[in-house]
């Protein structure tokens, strides 16, 4: 079989890249029903307030204002959200938790009357104190940023993430700790007390970040008839379409969350975000509502949370690990939304795919009074990576050993347990390591400073996924699944896998956006599962569409079903020519029309049972320059290795590599949101620096290692994120080599690399 | 514009080859403009501080940020925007390069990369690598890591030299 394979494995052009380029891809903000009124909001001016008296009748005045909310207007709503812990106000209630927190919906019939009349809207404060930083916000007698209890959300793989901070209500104090997370095996003490040698790093500072997918987050809702239709920019329409439901108490059938192409989206469109603001501007006006969020108003509703971690590794005298202990700490902002999954797999994440025989983890995530903290990309790699690689190398270093050589020691090997109880690791790590150092060393100069970076993720999320496929008459194909177009290719992919399956031409495949009132579900899309799991799905899907044809065709044939062949396109009996499916359908149905339907399921069963469903491999090297005058760092080379089991699409597997990659350069060289008192001192993208095209790197080497040890189809397994996660730590580990000194924190920029450089404190406390 | 009240005059322009004639608020940008107004929402808009590029358009043949330029100003000018590239069915060769090169992902950036590099190859039809860099630096692409659309504006150059499209 494997040897036929003609629509999967080729590097096929993308169909929705022609859509895109000619501007007739439909996004959410082209998306505006007639008679829709557009929606401002007004945002907290605090980090920290009681909100005194709300004015709101100069506003109303205003010509063209419809209607403005508050949250005392959603007292007969659940007028929360959030999916592990609904904590998560839609407007205000009682005080504002951060600056730029949404206090007032103002809907008006046009744009610039509801800016106008959200500039009129007074809210009146009392200030409270504030807890800016994850220290503050631990200290004793902390002001606290929430104080009541929260039932979890009900959903079962989320429940446990949500039980610190619920159970610590029974009788306790209340503090800032949204969620904590251990993880402990073997008997750490006694193996640091045998070391050979111990290194440490110290609270490694890893920044907030702002994800800049370059469509903000918008939406357009229409509440009617007891029927809530959005369009939005959502990564999970289905989890965002429960969090709808639980706010109008509506069942989930009557709620629809479609997502047309998304401006990107990177973790950062996971979960539910201006959803509920455009739908209670709806609900409120009985009107369709478009709510568009600005680039700075994006900014203040997600960012990636930051992280101060310490590391202790114990090593033998060969260099073996024999334990490491790590103390995370995040800072999650004001709401919890997926911060405790971020926990989860920071804490999973940041001891990376090392033997590690005694382990010690523990993580807490905190509220403080900045912007609420949730997924990006990669989310919790990256943020124990930089601590946990810097180790690594810091220990080789100490140890006299090369970057290559104390993982060559050290890397778990095909099979081999990460975390245990889990699924071993299914990638070849060692093999990874040498296409990384080949291609690195071999056009090494001899000044050059690299670094390299390791990670392993728990990938895929809980696999719960469907898919639908239709054979048409005509010969064509239709495939639904609930998967986002959000950049990554999956539309593509899937209409290859479909292609693959049937045996029907590429051209004949069409592939459905993620509808939920139309399409079938799909959990995510995120954590790179769309190739592996909704790829599994379909596949079942194609196999009993198939099925369902050789039986029409017995019916159609009067022969038993032993005798029909499936081939690609259609079904054989003998010798006799192929029967395409469409004709096998129209002389089942006797007219031309109908159709056949399989439906393909994915759970926890099967080659999907044991978590994660596969490990996402991080793989990457960069050679830096310093400057010496300015401390400005230069790529000359990066490399990276996509351990992807099989790649559908080799190019666009590439792509996906080369743009997480740059994307964990932008962090680990210039990315960062500052906070300067209550409010960001760079909200926008002028300040907020991302890689640009003169930043490329002098040469680029994206590897695809293919070895088919996947559990997704063809032995395929997720890819997109991984070149992300050990970006920084890479980075910084070359950077140490060429200056000789151990940065504590990323980004690198010029005047961080300069002051370590000349022995100057990396922050300058100006 | 429906909004009672607002201030605006009527401008006349030639978007695409199409003369149009519309009443707008003074300030309506032009993005707005070509989005709201004349429904070509091939245009985006994201920084809305003229340092993304996604919003680039051809005014008068040179590139402008849509996002900050006033609706009002094109009067009596030519624009040039992504849905007027292609003919009819056949692509652009930029386009067409774009897609081949595997040149975006999401595609929210393309359409200002596309008219930024129409201009850059109206004046260099043979832009080296660096040319290429520094002419497309204003512009941000967050899903491809660039090197796509530094080699999609290559090829597309390299055909146009040689079919001598203008
Ligand atoms: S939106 Fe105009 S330059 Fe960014
Ligand atoms: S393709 Fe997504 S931003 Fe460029």
């Amino acid at each position: 079989m494997s040897d036929q394979r003609t629509q999967v494995g080729v590097p096929v052009l993308r169909r929705d890249l022609y859509a895109k380029v000619t501007g007739a891809a439909t996004y959410t903000v082209d998306v505006s029903p007639p008679g829709t009124l557009h929606a401002k909001v007004v945002r907290s001016s605090h980090a920290h307030a009681r909100i005194t008296r709300i004015e709101r009748d100069a506003a109303l005045a205003t010509p063209g204002v419809v209607g403005i909310v508050v949250a005392e207007d959603l007292k007969d709503l659940f007028p929360r959200f959030g999916h592990i812990v609904p904590d998560h106000c839609i407007l205000a209630i009682g005080k504002v938790r951060y600056y730029g927190e949404p206090v007032a919906l103002v809907v008006a019939e046009s744009l610039f009357a509801a800016e106008d009349a959200a500039a009129a809207v007074e809210v009146h404060y009392e200030e409270l104190d504030a807890v800016m930083t994850a220290g503050d916000a631990l200290a004793d007698g902390a002001p606290l940023v929430h104080e009541e209890f929260y039932r979890a959300a009900t959903d079962e793989s989320f429940a446990a993430m949500a039980a610190a901070p619920t159970e610590d209500g029974d009788g306790g104090a209340r503090d800032n700790v949204a969620h904590t997370v251990e993880l402990e095996w073997g008997d750490v003490d006694a193996a640091f007390a045998d070391a050979h040698l111990v290194v440490e790093n110290e609270r490694v500072h890893y920044p907030m970040l702002y994800a800049y997918a370059m469509e903000p987050y918008n939406a357009v809702a229409d509440f009617r008839d007891g029927r809530l239709h959005v369009t939005s920019t959502a990564q999970h329409p289905f989890m965002v379409r429960t969090d709808l439901a639980r706010i109008f108490d509506l069942p989930l059938s009557r709620v629809r969350v479609e997502v047309p192409y998304l401006g990107g989206g990177y973790g950062s469109k996971s979960y539910t975000k201006v959803e509920p603001l455009a739908a209670i501007g709806s609900w409120a006006t009985g009107r369709p509502v478009k709510l568009v969020l600005d680039v700075e108003e994006s900014i203040y509703t997600t960012r990636a949370d930051s992280a101060d971690v310490t590391v202790r590794s114990a090593f033998d005298a060969e260099g073996r690990i024999i334990a490491r202990e790590f103390d995370v700490v995040l800072d999650s902002g004001a709401y919890a939304d997926n911060s405790p999954l971020v926990l989860a797999k920071t804490v999973n994440r940041c001891f990376g795919p090392y033997r590690v025989p005694n382990l010690r983890a523990r993580g807490r995530s905190v509220y403080t009074n900045t912007s609420p903290a949730s997924s990006y990309r990669g989310f919790g790699a990256p943020q124990g990576s930089l601590p946990g690689e810097l180790n690594i190398e810091k220990a080789a270093a100490e140890l006299g050993l090369d970057s290559f050589e104390i993982r060559r020691r050290n890397l778990v090997r095909p099979g081999e347990e990460i975390l245990r109880g889990k699924r071993g690791i299914d990638a070849d790590l060692l093999g990874d390591l040498e296409m990384l150092a080949n291609s690195l060393q071999s056009h090494a100069r001899e000044d050059s400073a690299i670094g390299i970076g390791f990670t392993a993720s728990d990938a895929g999320a809980f696999p719960v996924s469907t898919a639908q496929i239709r054979l048409q008459v005509d010969g064509s194909v239709l495939v639904l699944s609930g998967s986002t177009e959000m950049g990554q290719g999956s539309e593509s992919a899937l209409a290859q896998i479909a292609a693959e399956e049937l045996g029907v031409p590429l051209d004949a495949v069409s592939v459905a956006q993620s509808d939920t009132g139309t399409g079938p579900y799909e959990r995510t899309t995120g954590a790179s599962r769309t190739t592996t799991l909704a790829g599994l799905a379909l596949q079942r899907a194609c196999t009993e569409a198939k099925q369902k044809v050789v039986a029409m065709a017995a019916e159609v044939f009067g022969l038993p079903e032993a005798d029909i062949a499936s081939v690609p396109g259609g079904v054989q009996v003998a010798d006799r020519p192929r029967v395409p499916f469409g004709e096998v359908i129209s002389r089942w149905f006797g007219a031309a029309a109908g159709e056949v339907t399989g439906v393909g399921l994915v759970r926890r069963e099967g080659v999907t049972q044991k978590m994660p469903p596969f490990w996402e491999v991080g793989v990457v090297g960069v050679d830096v320059e310093v400057d010496p005058d300015t401390g400005a760092v230069k790529v000359r080379q990066l490399a990276t290795v996509a351990d992807v089991g099989f790649a559908i699409n080799p190019r666009a597997v590439e792509g996906q590599d080369l743009g997480a990659a740059t994307q964990g350069l932008g962090g680990a060289l210039f990315e960062e949101l500052i906070y300067d008192g209550p409010q960001l001192v760079n909200p926008n993208m002028v300040e907020y620096r991302v890689p640009r095209m003169q930043d490329l790197a002098e040469r680029i080497d994206t590897m695809i290692a293919e070895r088919g040890d996947g559990v997704g189809p063809y032995g395929a397994k997720g890819a997109g994120e991984g070149t992300l996660n050990p970006m920084a730590a890479a980075v910084a580990g070359a950077v140490a080599k060429a200056i000789g000194r151990w940065p504590t924190r990323v980004p690198l920029t010029p005047e961080r690399v300069w002051r370590l450089m000349n022995d100057l404190p990396e922050e300058d406390g100006e | 514009m429906a909004d009672g009240g607002e201030l605006g005059r009527t401008v006349r322009a030639n978007v695409n080859g199409t003369e149009v004639s519309r009443y707008v608020a003074n300030r309506s940008t032009l993005a707005q403009f070509l989005r709201d107004d004349l429904g070509l929402t091939g245009t985006k808009v994201s920084c809305e501080l003229q340092v993304c590029g996604v919003c680039s358009v051809l005014v008068d043949g040179s590139p402008v940020s849509a996002c900050t330029y006033l609706a009002v100003d094109i009067d009596g000018r030519k624009v040039e925007t992504v849905e007027g590239l292609a003919d009819g069915d056949t692509l652009h060769p930029l386009q067409q390069a774009f897609v081949e090169e595997f040149a975006l992902q999401c595609g929210f950036c393309t359409p200002g990369f596309l008219m930024m590099s129409v201009a850059l190859l109206r004046r260099n039809p043979d832009p080296s690598e660096e040319d290429v860099k520094e002419y497309l630096d204003g512009n941000i692409c967050r899903c491809t890591g660039y090197r796509p659309i530094v080699e999609a504006v290559q090829l597309a150059a390299t055909r146009m030299r040689e079919d001598g499209h203008v």
